[in-house]
């Protein structure tokens, strides 16, 4: 009960539990995930789901599903279509007006309903708003386990679920199972895992699940969506090309030596932690395991040491370049390439021989 | 109206140190404070008080000296605060700490009047789950809004509420009945400074100590670590890259000579990108 993480214990607390399934729960078999759709769009955090999904069910030998909730309309079908070409063996779908837009109600009910039917072992979920705001209740419609945020899965010798997160304030990572309850249950954030390569022309057998919830029977009603406007949205956690700036920067005002060099790549901007708690950049720009989980090809750290809970929102890009004073910094155990410097003296270098190398106006002058 | 905001007391994670051989982490000296998020959920409740009227009972879960962080909580202005301490929740993970917790605010319920909502933080820093509000609606039977960014309406007398909730790629605005369960935002409001009134009725407040079986939780085969399907059965430090970073020789070299270097390292590691930045721009 003290600071401890997640859904987890003290550290040797639980190291003694020993994996005795009930009966009630060894019918349960295959790997579930939960496709999130939106109006009319898919999360692509579902696709990775099914891509690392994939791996943990061939490894158990059994079956890959997706489970498509929607409503009545061409967009859910569209799913199906997608889940299979994303790696799914079957689909099992539910179309109803009353899923048409995301509510608690509705999804809790009719993925509890799915569980209860179908008894999948394992239920991966993204860790969206709406990813973790159905995980949460269905892991305790259910009363299993659910671990938040996950940054690796694997499956043990004896077939069990092993989620590893950060833990303790990103400081350290844990390896959580959810022996004796089923299904296990992780949600993982957006970019953790790569998107797997579609394939043309794969189907399989579409189970569809008669829900017979009405609109009358939901106490919560959407009065109105309102879109973000696009000059707000940030493309962090999709983008090729982040740079981001950490306490190293020295002050509030040298933020915009990252934007500029950012702005000369054409790239995202970002920051770690602690620039979001002192205000120096808005919190949909933190980059880390409480912030976007990015995986871009070129990721430029300035001035920013390296925490865990800052490494597993980075380890995916393929080239991380880390700018950093002190030379013992935790960054340069996982950048690629190095500099000991003062990241407030590099950036505008680095802006002004990107800009001469790439901009379209000097090509166009070298051109002619 | 009656208002129960759920706290935890948490370790500054800004603080928190990992030994460098055992790699466990250091809790001595660690500062506590009240998890950053809940402050928002605190706000929020105090906010609906000034304009509708009613109480505000603090609740939190934890060890002795958690008694602490709820009177730190009480100096905000709450008009009492319930300690739930119990030996027998040590190790709890979500599933469990969300039964012990909403057994207790059905017992709040009880003792203190009808609770029409109950307020979280949208998660913890030590633990950053965001389960463990959901988990108490669902055992509760709240109507859940999570991910809060403002209440916009409340009417006390038809018995409902809208919110305003942040959702990929906008805000749902929605509206259901009370008593549901509200999770607010980070940065959606400032938390007040208390009067000094407050601080000193604070100080001297008396904080509700119960025991699991004070607030009435039969059952503790569900609570602790009896009651939590999860089992975290390593806790270890990353292993570092095999490599280190390749380092740049900086030697004698101003910024633009470290810039050019750099640049070309760039470009020979990733050979497609600067063709694919050139095409971007130009886009």
């Amino acid at each position: 009960m003290t600071a401890k993480p997640a859904s987890g214990a003290s550290a040797g607390g639980r190291a003694g539990m020993k994996k005795e399934l009930p009966e009630r729960f060894k019918a349960y078999k295959h790997v579930w995930v939960f496709v999130e759709l939106e109006r009319g769009v898919v999360h692509p955090v579902s696709w990775e789901l099914l891509g690392e999904g994939r791996k943990l069910a061939d490894k158990l030998g059994v079956q890959l599903a997706a489970a498509v909730l929607g409503g009545p309309g061409e967009a859910t079908k569209h799913a199906v279509s997608e889940a299979f070409a994303y790696g799914a063996d079957v689909v099992y779908a539910a179309a109803s007006p009353v899923l048409e837009a995301y509510r608690n109600e509705s999804y809790t009910r009719c993925m509890t309903e799915l569980v209860n039917t179908y008894k999948p072992e394992i239920l991966l979920l993204g860790a969206t708003t709406l990813g973790r705001d159905l995980a949460g209740s269905v892991a305790t419609t259910l009363l299993t386990g659910l671990t938040a945020d996950s940054t690796g899965l694997e499956v043990d010798a004896d077939g069990s679920l092993a989620a590893t997160r950060p833990t303790f304030g990103g400081s350290l990572l844990c390896t959580i199972y959810t022996l004796n309850f089923r299904p296990q249950m992780a949600t993982v954030r957006p970019r953790v895992f790569s998107l797997p390569e579609r394939q043309e022309g794969r189907s399989g057998p579409v189970i569809e699940h008669n829900f017979s919830m009405l609109e009358d029977d939901i106490v919560t009603k959407i009065l109105q969506f309102i879109p973000d406007r696009d000059s707000n949205k940030t493309n962090l956690a999709y983008a090729d090309v982040v740079v981001a700036g950490g306490l190293g920067l020295g002050g509030a005002e040298n933020y915009q030596l990252v934007k500029d060099l950012a702005n000369a790549l054409g790239a995202e901007w970002g920051g770690s932690r602690p620039l979001v708690q002192r205000g120096w950049i808005p919190a949909d720009r933190q980059i880390g395991q409480t912030g976007k989980t990015i995986r871009p090809k070129l990721y430029i750290a300035a001035g920013i040491s390296g925490a865990i809970q800052h490494r597993v929102g980075v380890e995916g890009a393929d080239l991380i370049l880390a700018i950093n004073t002190d030379k013992n910094a935790p960054i340069f155990d996982f950048a690629h390439v190095g500099i000991v410097t003062d990241a407030v003296r590099l950036l505008p270098a680095l802006a002004k021989a990107f800009r001469q190398r790439i901009s379209p106006s000097t090509r166009t002058r070298m051109a002619v | 109206m009656h208002i129960v905001v759920c706290i935890k007391q948490v370790p500054d994670s800004a603080q928190i140190r990992v030994h460098p051989v055992t790699n466990t982490i250091m809790r001595q000296g660690v500062p506590t404070i009240i998890n950053p998020y809940d402050l928002f959920a605190l706000e929020a409740a105090l906010r609906l008080r000034d304009l509708h009227g009613g109480k505000i009972t603090v609740l939190t879960m934890g060890p002795p000296m958690a008694e602490e962080s709820l009177r730190r909580a009480l100096s905000f202005g709450p008009d009492r605060a319930v300690l739930l301490t119990d030996r027998s929740f040590a190790g709890s993970d979500t599933l469990a700490t969300s039964y012990a917790l909403s057994e207790t605010i059905r017992k709040i319920g009880e003792v203190f009047g009808p609770v029409d909502i109950v307020f979280t933080g949208k998660q913890t820093i030590d633990g950053d789950t965001a389960q463990v509000g959901p988990g108490i609606a669902k055992r509760l039977n709240l109507n859940q809004l999570t991910y809060v960014a403002g209440v916009k309406a409340l009417d006390l007398k038809g018995g409902s509420i809208t919110v305003e909730r942040r959702a990929e790629g906008g805000v749902q605005v929605l509206s259901t009945k009370l008593p549901c369960l509200i999770t607010m935002l980070e940065g959606t409001n400032e938390i007040r400074r208390g009067s000094i009134e407050v601080a000193i009725n604070a100080a001297r407040a008396e904080v509700v100590t119960w025991s699991a079986a004070a607030a009435g939780i039969a059952d503790t085969a569900k609570c602790g670590l009896k009651g939590s399907p999860t089992v975290v059965k390593r806790v270890f430090a990353p292993k570092p890259r095999s490599e280190k970073a390749f380092q740049i020789d900086l030697s004698g070299l101003g910024p633009d000579a470290i810039a050019e270097t750099a640049m070309a390292e760039i470009f020979k590691r990733l050979p497609s990108l600067e063709k694919e930045l050139t095409q971007e721009l130009q886009r």
